[in-house]
């Protein structure tokens, strides 16, 4: 790791370092994409939408500097493995920073949920995220440095009543990342959650009106959140400053559960 | 030596940075060569790539030794 450089009032840049976003093509994992790009991280840009991709790539670097697009169905469970090296090849370098972002939900009322909602949520939300870990920690370890972040959500800690299976995965994702973190600690590389409540995006657009209301009388900074408030939380957590935190969940959420 | 013992010396100094005198047939990855546990686990996958063979989880614990790691690999290759 090097020197801090909060001397110049410059912290949290990540300059020189490598990081995957999965999930980039959705409204958080794109201003993640762009937050560590903007941080100074060459980025490579994951996601089941090619198209959409390439116009939040175009949209981050419009001449192309230090971002690449790598799509992946992480449903599919050879493609975890075949993701990292694609994405070490198109940036030429090993990847320094992990995120995993990339989500899907299938809600609805446990006694009604099908076994194929509940396998696809864990499969996509739980088993890929474990799969990329494993893979991007052998050379992580090898070099003795390495970040990795994972999006879990509010309902991983707290539940919500027709998310038994994505409050599951989310859970799950947290226990993982105390595991990760208690074996990866001695190489110095670093596992963290950062868990947001009600963000704007094209997830939660649509809830009613009422429900709308309803939450955000439930959020003490009283506003959704915005996916650079996400962002942020995660660039912090990939950077050099915060080399001494690790297995924690960061819970970014205006204040709606304070766990 | 064999080759097989030759290629387990070489990955055995690599992956723990000491010396290749020290890396005698009785020396224990942890008690000789100063391996933490997680380090018998990136030596265990690395003799799986570099003889491409598998060693399952109840023969990777009992290699302690640089020659128990020989004599696993000799015999899954003979056989």
């Amino acid at each position: 790791m090097s020197g801090f450089s909060g001397k110049d009032g410059l912290m949290f840049r990540l300059d020189g370092k490598t990081a995957l976003v999965t999930g980039a093509s959705g409204g958080i994992g794109a201003a993640i994409a762009r937050t560590l790009h903007a941080q100074g991280a060459r980025v490579v840009l994951s996601g089941t939408r090619e198209a959409v991709l390439a116009a939040v790539a175009a949209e981050i670097a419009p001449d192309g500097e230090r971002v690449h697009v790598c799509p992946a169905d992480l449903s599919d469970p050879a493609a975890a493995d075949a993701l990292v090296s694609a994405a070490e090849v198109a940036a030429g370098a090993p990847l320094d920073i992990l995120v995993n972002n990339a989500g899907l939900t299938r809600d609805g009322l446990a006694i009604r949920m099908k076994d194929e909602d509940w396998n696809r949520v864990l499969e996509v939300d739980l088993a890929a995220p474990f799969r990329l870990c494993r893979a991007v920690l052998k050379g992580m370890l090898r070099r003795r440095a390495g970040r990795i972040v994972s999006i879990a959500s509010i309902v991983g800690v707290t539940g919500n009543a027709g998310q038994a299976n994505y409050a599951a995965a989310k859970a799950g994702m947290i226990g993982m990342t105390k595991s990760l973190a208690q074996e990866a600690g001695s190489r110095g590389v670093t596992v963290n959650v950062v868990a947001p409540g009600f963000v704007q995006t094209a997830m939660t657009d649509v809830l009613s009106e009422g429900q709308r209301e309803k939450l955000l009388g439930g959020i003490p900074l009283g506003r959704m959140g915005k996916p650079e408030d996400i962002a942020a939380a995660v660039a912090y957590l990939t950077s050099d400053e915060a080399g001494w935190i690790t297995g924690t969940t960061l819970n970014v959420n205006g204040g709606m559960a304070m766990p | 030596m064999s080759e097989i013992a030759d290629k387990v010396k070489k990955i055995v100094v690599e992956h723990l940075g000491v010396e290749e005198s020290k890396v005698t047939p009785e020396a224990s990855f942890i008690d000789d060569l100063g391996a933490d546990s997680l380090d018998t686990v990136e030596l265990v996958m690395a003799f799986e790539e570099a003889f491409s063979v598998e060693i399952p989880e109840d023969a990777a614990e009992k290699i302690a030794t640089v020659k128990d790691a020989i004599d696993y690999i000799e015999k899954q290759k003979a056989a």
